[in-house]
Formats: structure tokens, C-alpha cells, sequence
């Protein structure tokens, strides 16, 4: 199975968008979105839920105030002042790193596994999708992005799918990971700015780092004509492949507003088309037609 | 006083509210870019005098002579860091979250200090703003003590404007968690107010006062506007989409640098949030 993950550093460049028009492209595919932090796909595919699952994160310790004897140790030995002079535990800053209930000589902690958000598998209209909701404020969400990829490549190899499109998360940090190591290729979605060169030239090293091969899409490119020629020059000496330009258009957001993709919004237009041409050089790159490879992330 | 700028996801102008807002006033205030893992602040704030330093955290490294391969390191630690194959103990030293319980452990004092580069913080003034940003090394999995590395440097009565990560998890809470105001930058689209519910739950948990700014504001439909009626949420700056105001950021310049107008507007919206601060009886 190929695995396509739609990148951009920073998102808000218009990644799910185009994530939601090449799903209503993709042949014999799945969906994950992978942004399990501020997960949007599915205003857009308004996914039927077939099957929900408990994610279960990380630990929190709890302090028994009946048996604690207020010896200090704890406090003392925690590295993320998590603890409080009087022993009660902040579920904010506690790691889940469980040093204190190894060294409570009156075995007062309990450290649960706790729930800490969702996933789901669901029917949309261009197939199935799987996709999950972190809970606010909770932690390992690097860990959930490997739970709905395991589900996901489970899920395929099932049902005989032979492509995953996957939205991505932001940032460079542990989600992105996640959601990247083993993955066929990323399409890095970049916006012609400053700051969107910046973080293309991030998120490009981080694939660079895991060995991913990486294509990159610049979405408005003619809200600033010369930063996108900087980023096709910049593109192409990291050999990166440019698989096209897109227009700043409002039919983006107003395809939004109607929950639909660009293609069912406006069939048949220039842009319908522009993005047409662009799955065409993703489907058709060397780096999504090699020889499979099987390896799966590791982030805990 | 401590004002974060936050956004549900990025890319709605969380970046050109923060620096214009910093630019605009004229008295003397800390900027922190906590948007470790895709830092833009230093695109539009050109700070001078800049000296960067390299964070560390711990790592264990096992003394191989000492260890009599006990297992216990490899039992405590709760993130699979550490594990014994044999009588031979693994560090997987990108999984550590450097809480020091194996070497608490260890009987035998076979673990000693080990590091790892979680990136670099970046200092440096820019007329009256001192200014420092966090850089995550790129591979590096944890944002969240990178961003309170940066967040330390804050002083004691300073105003303090911070731009947070996107998001509602652990790094986003942990750039907002010391403010003491949120300012929430969003779009009037499907996906800009889905992901401001989100901000606003978070932010709410934490029981911080916050308002918002609505970015783009002609494009897209009126929901934001219904539902900052119905939670009560004072907006406290428009922004209109306008072709001009797109290319001074692709250029990394800032509005209030262009025009009075704007730099008077971004003034007022600081007194805003002043205002609202003091009825919630913060001190400015
Ligand atoms: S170590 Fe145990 S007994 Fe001692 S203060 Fe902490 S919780 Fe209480
Ligand atoms: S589990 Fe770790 S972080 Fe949480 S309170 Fe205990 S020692 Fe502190
Ligand atoms: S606890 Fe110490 S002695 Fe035991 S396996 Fe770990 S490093 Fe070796
Ligand atoms: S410091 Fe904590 S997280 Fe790191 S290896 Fe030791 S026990 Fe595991």
C-alpha cells in the first residue's frame, strides 16, 4: 500500500482542502487525517462513524490524601514541579513519568491510564476514513497518529486498498513524526510568503531527516509571484519535485462553507482542473512508484 | 502582564497580530515566539544583537562496567526509552522524557548524565522590544520543553506578549498555561470557528480571560460571529482580507509600519485588552 501525507509546516495554507479534492480523485484509497489535534477533513466529508475506539494515553498520578503522610519525597523527586506543597498532584503540568509512585514509601499514588481522546472509523462518500480527536490539552498525540495509521494500513490491507491520502498535522514536532516516518512521500502545501518559505524549508529537512521523499504544491502563488519562483528555485535545489501551482481563488472557501470539494463545488473549472493536473504529477512521480517498503513509526 | 496570541490552527494571522501588536506600542515589552517548531516571528521582528544558545535536556547514558543488567531502569521508565536485551541495557535516547527515575533507580550507579539537543533559543532587541524565539531541532519529537525553556526568561511585572503554537494540545497549553490573557486569532470559515471551539474550550479549562480577532474577516460566512454572541466573546479587532495586507506579509513587513491607521488600530486593541485585565483585576 502507498502512503501519501499531505504536509505544510504551519497549516492554514489550504492543506485540507486539497487533501478533500484529491480524495474525491483517488482511486481504490482510504482518508486519515492525521491532524488529530484540530482534525478538519471531516467538515468536508462529513464521515459516517462506523466503528469509535477509546485512545488510551499516557498516565497521571493521584495522590490518596488518606494514605499520604505528607513525607515530601515526591515533591522532592518530581522533575516537572507537577506536585504541590501539599501534595496534590496538577494534571497540567504531571508528565506521566510515574518517578513518584516508584519512590512513595506509603504507596499513596495511583497512576492510571487514562482516556484521552477517540478514534474512528467511518464511511464517506469517497471511501473509508479513519480519524480520531485528541482531547484538549492532552499529550501523546504522536502516539494516537500511530494508533490510526496502524488502523489505517490494517484497514487496507483488509479491504484491498491500495493508497492511503492522509491529512497531515502542522509543526515539525512529534505528530508530524508520527504521521511521516515510512510513509511513501509527503506533498509539502506552501503558501509563496516569508514566513511560508520558512516553514517549507523546516518541514523539508524533517522529511529530508526520516528519508521521505518530498513534492511541494504552492497554493495563491499569485499573491506573490517572485516568493513562489524563490520557492520553485529553492524546491528544485533540494530536489524536491514541484508538482504545481495553484491560484488564489475564493471558491476554496466557499466550497467550504457548502462542506463540499472543489470538484463537486465547481466541476469542471480552470481550478477543478489545475488540481486534476496536480494529482496527475503526485500519482505519476517516481517517488510514489517504487518498489514498497514496510516500515512503521515508532513514537510512543 | 502576559498576553498570548493563540490560534485553533495555523495560518489564520496569529503571526500578524502578535508582531503588529508589539510594534505598535510604545513602551518597552518582551516578545516570545513559542512557536518553537515553525518559529516566523524573526521574519517580521529583526531582532539585533542576537545571541542564540543550544537547550539541552538529560539523557541517560548506562556505564556499561557498573550494570549488572537488573532491568530495573527499563521497568520504571514509563516512555520505552530504556530496554534490556539480555544483560545489556538500550537507551532509545529520542524517547526520554529526562524525568531521572532510572537514574534514581539504579542500584548500582550505572547511569550517569547524557544529553540532548532539544534546539536553541535566539535572543536579540529590536528597538523596544527584546525579543527571543525558540528553534526545535529538526528530528527532535517534544516541543513542550523547548517552550518552557522560553517561556522561563520572563520576568516579574513585564509586559509580555506571546505567540503560541497552534493547537489545543500539550504544546499549545503549555505556551497559554502563564498568560494572562488569550487573544484568539481566527477566520469566519467552517474550519476557522470548528478549531476556535476547540481554543476556547482549552483556553476556558485553564480559566483565562480571552477575546478575539477576527482575520480575513469578509471571506466565509457569519457562524463566527453567532457563536462569539452566544459564549459571550468580546471581538476585539477586524481584519479584512485585503490583497495588500497579504503581500506586506509575504514580504515579511509589518502593517503598522505602513500605516498610522493600522498602528493606531493595534494600539486600541491593546487598550482593550488592558481593560478587560484590569475589571479581571490583573495588574497591566
Ligand atoms: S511520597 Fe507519598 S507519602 Fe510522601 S508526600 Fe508524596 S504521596 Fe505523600
Ligand atoms: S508522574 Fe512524574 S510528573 Fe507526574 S507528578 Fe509524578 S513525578 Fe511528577
Ligand atoms: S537499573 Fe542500573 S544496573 Fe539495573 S539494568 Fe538499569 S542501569 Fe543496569
Ligand atoms: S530519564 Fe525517565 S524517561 Fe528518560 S530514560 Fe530515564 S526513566 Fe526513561
Amino acid at each position: 500500500m502507498k502512503e501519501l501525507v499531505v504536509i505544510s509546516g504551519k497549516g492554514g495554507t489550504g492543506k485540507t482542502s486539497i487533501t478533500a479534492a484529491f480524495a474525491s480523485l483517488a482511486q481504490n484509497s482510504l482518508l486519515c487525517d492525521s491532524d488529530v489535534d484540530a482534525a478538519d477533513l471531516h467538515l468536508l466529508l462529513c464521515p459516517q462513524v462506523r466503528e469509535q475506539h477509546d485512545f488510551i494515553g499516557g498516565s497521571k498520578a493521584e495522590i490518596d490524601q488518606q494514605r499520604c503522610t505528607g513525607c515530601g519525597i515526591c515533591v522532592e523527586r518530581c522533575q516537572f514541579s507537577a506536585i504541590s506543597k501539599d501534595f496534590v498532584v496538577d494534571p497540567l503540568e504531571c508528565e506521566g513519568c510515574g518517578v513518584c509512585r516508584a519512590f512513595c514509601p506509603d504507596d499513596a499514588i495511583t497512576f492510571t491510564p487514562r482516556t484521552c481522546g477517540a478514534w474512528f472509523i467511518s464511511d464517506t462518500r469517497f471511501g473509508p476514513m479513519v480519524h480520531a480527536r485528541l482531547g484538549i490539552g492532552e499529550e501523546n498525540s504522536g502516539k494516537l497518529v500511530s494508533v490510526i495509521r496502524k488502523a489505517a494500513r490494517e484497514l487496507a490491507e483488509d479491504r484491498g486498498y491500495r493508497l492511503t491520502v492522509t491529512d497531515g498535522p502542522p509543526g515539525i514536532g512529534c505528530p508530524v513524526i508520527a504521521a511521516i516516518t515510512g510513509a511513501t512521500a509527503v506533498l509539502i502545501v506552501v503558501e509563496p510568503t516569508l514566513s511560508g518559505l520558512h516553514d517549507m524549508e523546516r518541514v523539508a529537512d524533517l522529511a529530508a531527516h526520516f528519508r521521505i521523499p518530498a513534492m511541494v504544491c504552492i497554493n495563491k502563488y499569485d499573491l506573490n509571484r517572485d516568493m513562489t519562483a524563490v520557492i520553485e528555485a529553492q524546491s528544485s535545489r533540494r530536489d524536491l519535485l514541484s508538482v504545481g501551482r495553484i491560484p488564489f481563488d475564493s471558491s476554496f472557501t466557499r466550497a467550504m462553507v457548502e462542506a463540499q470539494t472543489i470538484h463537486e463545488y465547481s466541476p469542471g473549472s480552470d481550478l477543478s482542473k489545475i488540481v486534476e493536473s496536480i494529482w496527475h504529477n503526485i500519482m505519476t512521480a517516481e517517488c510514489m512508484n517504487k518498489p514498497e517498503r514496510h516500515v512503521l513509526p515508532t513514537i510512543r | 502582564m502576559i498576553i498570548s496570541v493563540a490560534s485553533g490552527k495555523g495560518g489564520t494571522g496569529k503571526t500578524t497580530v502578535s508582531t503588529n501588536l508589539a510594534a505598535s506600542l510604545d513602551r518597552e515589552l518582551r516578545l516570545l515566539d513559542c512557536d518553537v517548531e515553525e518559529p516566523n516571528v524573526h521574519l517580521f521582528i529583526k531582532p539585533e544583537h542576537q545571541h542564540s544558545s543550544v537547550q539541552t535536556t538529560f539523557v541517560p547514558v548506562i556505564d556499561a562496567s557498573r550494570c549488572t543488567g537488573c532491568g530495573e531502569c527499563a521497568a520504571l521508565c514509563e516512555f520505552n526509552a530504556l530496554a534490556v536485551i539480555g544483560k545489556k541495557v538500550l537507551v532509545f535516547p529520542e524517547l526520554c522524557h529526562s524525568c531521572l527515575g532510572c537514574q534514581m533507580i539504579c542500584p548500582e550507579a550505572a547511569i550517569s548524565d547524557g544529553k540532548r539537543e532539544l534546539g536553541t533559543i535566539e535572543t536579540g532587541t529590536w528597538r523596544h522590544i527584546l525579543f527571543s524565539y525558540g528553534r526545535l531541532r529538526v528530528g527532535e519529537a517534544m516541543s513542550p520543553p523547548l517552550i518552557s525553556r522560553v517561556q522561563a526568561l520572563i520576568q516579574p511585572q513585564e509586559l509580555v506578549i506571546v505567540d503560541a503554537p497552534p493547537g489545543t494540545s500539550c504544546p499549545a497549553i503549555a505556551a497559554m498555561k502563564h498568560s494572562d490573557f488569550v487573544l484568539l486569532v481566527t477566520e469566519p470559515t467552517p474550519f476557522g470557528l470548528h478549531d476556535l471551539k476547540l481554543t476556547v474550550e482549552a483556553v476556558r479549562q485553564l480559566g483565562k480571560p480571552c477575546g478575539l480577532v477576527i482575520n480575513r474577516a469578509d471571506i466565509g460566512n457569519h457562524d463566527v460571529y453567532r457563536y462569539a454572541e452566544r459564549e459571550s466573546l468580546p471581538i476585539l479587532m477586524e481584519i479584512p482580507f485585503q490583497r495588500s495586507i497579504a503581500e506586506l506579509y509575504s514580504k515579511g513587513r509589518l502593517l503598522v509600519e505602513e500605516s498610522e491607521e493600522w498602528r493606531r488600530s493595534y494600539a486600541q486593541l491593546f487598550d482593550k485588552i488592558s481593560a478587560i485585565c484590569a475589571a479581571e483585576e490583573v495588574t497591566p
